[in-house]
């Protein structure tokens, strides 16, 4: 069967989405990756869209679901890459994908996930205190 | 047999192919109108001899009361030829319509002559030569207005183009100034050439000044926030500057929330705090 | 309105939907739509596609590309013969859903598009249409 795969970099999981997506696989994905996330205890998840030319209220929507499953697993999500024309069009359709954090790519994403992760330590440590 | 056999106009023309030519050049080049410094008479002289033949060849085949018939295509080629060059020359419409209308006098008066014995045939023939080159008149105007109207649309483009500088500030800091009125279209390609340059450079933060739009209603609030939130999609934020008192007495008045949005009154404050974000610290060195 | 090329695709299954995305992007491509363009218009597709699929129960859409004086454009209509909407301005406010979705999908489109019409009766079916110049 199809599947998406997903790379471990360090602490991070890293999932390159490549192709036009249809919903069965996208429900795959959601389950790989959540159980992914427990098994290697992954602090945080990239996901690159930057293949994807288009992103409809469905794929919108498992991509806000994938980044509240990972909270719930204490794992940080950031999504990376979107292209202009897909955002543009997310944005005329009404989706803005709160509670999502974005980043340009690959590289700045992972930046954002570790500035993240230091300020969630810091926090624990001062409310431990 | 050809379906024109009741018509004299294809063998008019298959006869007196030079001598109408020859009328119909000197009719051109005595007219008052006639714009020497846009057209040289060599070249004249070589579209109508063009025309004339094509005209020639199609009539004999093709039909007198359709232009748009596959005959007819040498001749319609050669007239949008004719017409765009003419359009990008500096002849107005009229000018370029009565090139080919102006070749009905000759016409006309040598089917007169040939037809003379002949008045019903004559009327006939009067009329199809009338309809015919009232058809090639327009459809030269037709090819002139497109051809002027693909100059409009091209010109429209590019001042869109040259309107929307970004400039890049610092490492990854970009700045958008707007100057002038934001309709839709505008808007739109603003949008687009801002967020491309964001994916280009990688930059983090984008500051859309607004100092030199006059004036910010809905509409334009609305597409304000709508590059905003795609640019915050793509993983960089924006900063609006340049709001003058006016402005942010009529946002607060349309009930625009730009809560959501980091502003600022200058430039300057701007690009401090978009500095500060990026990590960028500056200190003023004293004297 | 002329129309100058046209085709009829099934839409029966979330391959099929696919199939149609991929299918409207090739015609807005020979269009010579912007990129942008592009995108909101198969996006659009997409969402309508799901909903034929999901609320008619499958369908079908068909694609023209129809001109009005020297503008072309891209028509996409879905068909369904499903249960039909009760109410199409409740429909078509945002985040109105009966399928647990966003309620994006028709609102959306309809914002995605240049020209949108819609046309249901209770237990006689859904006919949507979208249009986008380019």
């Amino acid at each position: 069967m199809e599947r998406i795969p997903i790379l471990k970099l360090g602490d991070f999981l890293l999932v390159t989405i490549q192709v036009d997506m249809h919903d069965q696989l996208v429900m795959t994905l959601q389950d790989d990756l959540t159980e992914r996330i427990v098994k290697t205890q992954a602090l945080g998840v990239l996901m690159d869209i930057s293949s994807l030319e288009i992103v409809d209220s469905f794929i919108g929507r498992m991509i806000g679901n994938i980044a509240a499953m990972a909270r719930v697993l204490d794992a940080e999500t950031v999504v990376v890459g979107m292209q202009p024309a897909v955002a543009i069009t997310l944005v005329e359709l009404g989706l803005s994908l709160p509670g999502v954090r974005t980043a340009l790519n690959v590289d700045s994403g992972m930046k954002l996930l570790r500035t993240m992760l230091d300020q969630k330590e810091m926090a624990n440590a001062s409310s431990a205190r | 047999m050809t379906i024109n056999s009741q018509s004299y106009f294809p063998e008019l023309l298959k006869q007196y192919e030079q001598e109408l030519l020859t009328d119909w050049l000197n009719n051109q080049l005595s007219t008052a109108t006639r714009r020497t410094g846009l057209l040289k008479e060599a070249e004249l002289r070589e579209q109508s001899r063009q025309l004339m033949n094509s005209l020639r060849n199609a009539v004999q085949h093709g039909s007198l009361t359709d232009t748009n018939t596959p005959e007819w295509l040498p001749v319609r080629e050669l007239l949008a030829n004719i017409s765009n060059t003419r359009a990008q020359q500096g002849f107005n419409p009229a000018e370029t319509a009565t090139f080919v209308l102006s070749l009905k006098k000759p016409l006309l008066t040598r089917l007169r002559k040939e037809l003379e014995k002949q008045p019903d045939l004559l009327a006939e023939d009067i009329w199809t030569t009338n309809l015919l080159l009232d058809q090639l008149g327009l459809y030269t105007v037709e090819v002139y207005q497109k051809s002027r109207e693909d100059v409009i649309a091209r010109q429209q483009q590019e001042l869109l183009e040259l309107s929307t500088p970004v400039v890049q500030l610092w490492e990854n800091i970009l700045a958008l100034p707007l100057i002038g009125t934001l309709d839709s279209a505008r808007t739109q390609v603003v949008m687009e050439n801002l967020l491309q340059k964001i994916v280009d450079t990688g930059a983090s933060i984008a500051i859309i000044d607004i100092t030199g739009v006059p004036t910010v209603d809905t509409l334009v609030a609305q597409h304000l926030l709508k590059t905003v939130a795609a640019a915050r999609l793509m993983g960089a934020d924006c900063i609006i500057s340049g709001i003058r008192p006016q402005i942010a007495q009529t946002i607060v008045h349309l009930g625009v929330d730009l809560s959501a949005v980091t502003t600022k009154a200058t430039l300057a404050a701007a690009f401090a705090i978009a500095l500060q974000r990026t990590g960028a610290t500056f200190t003023r060195a004293n004297k | 309105m002329p129309v100058q090329r046209d085709e009829v695709m099934p839409i029966r299954s979330s391959e099929d939907v696919v199939r149609v995305r991929q299918m409207v992007r090739q015609w807005a491509v020979t269009l010579g739509f912007s990129l942008v363009d592009q995108t909101k218009i198969v996006t659009a597709a997409s969402e309508l596609a799901r909903n034929t699929l999901g609320y008619g129960g499958g369908g079908e859409v068909q694609l023209e590309i129809v001109q009005k004086g020297i503008r072309s454009g891209l028509r996409l209509t879905f068909i369904d013969q499903g249960p039909g909407i009760l109410d199409i301005e409740l429909a078509l406010k945002d985040g109105y859903t009966t399928g647990g979705g966003l309620g994006l999908g028709l609102s959306g489109a309809k914002r995605l598009s240049n020209e949108f019409e819609i046309f249901s009766r209770p237990g006689e079916g859904t006919r949507v249409s979208i249009t986008r110049w380019k």
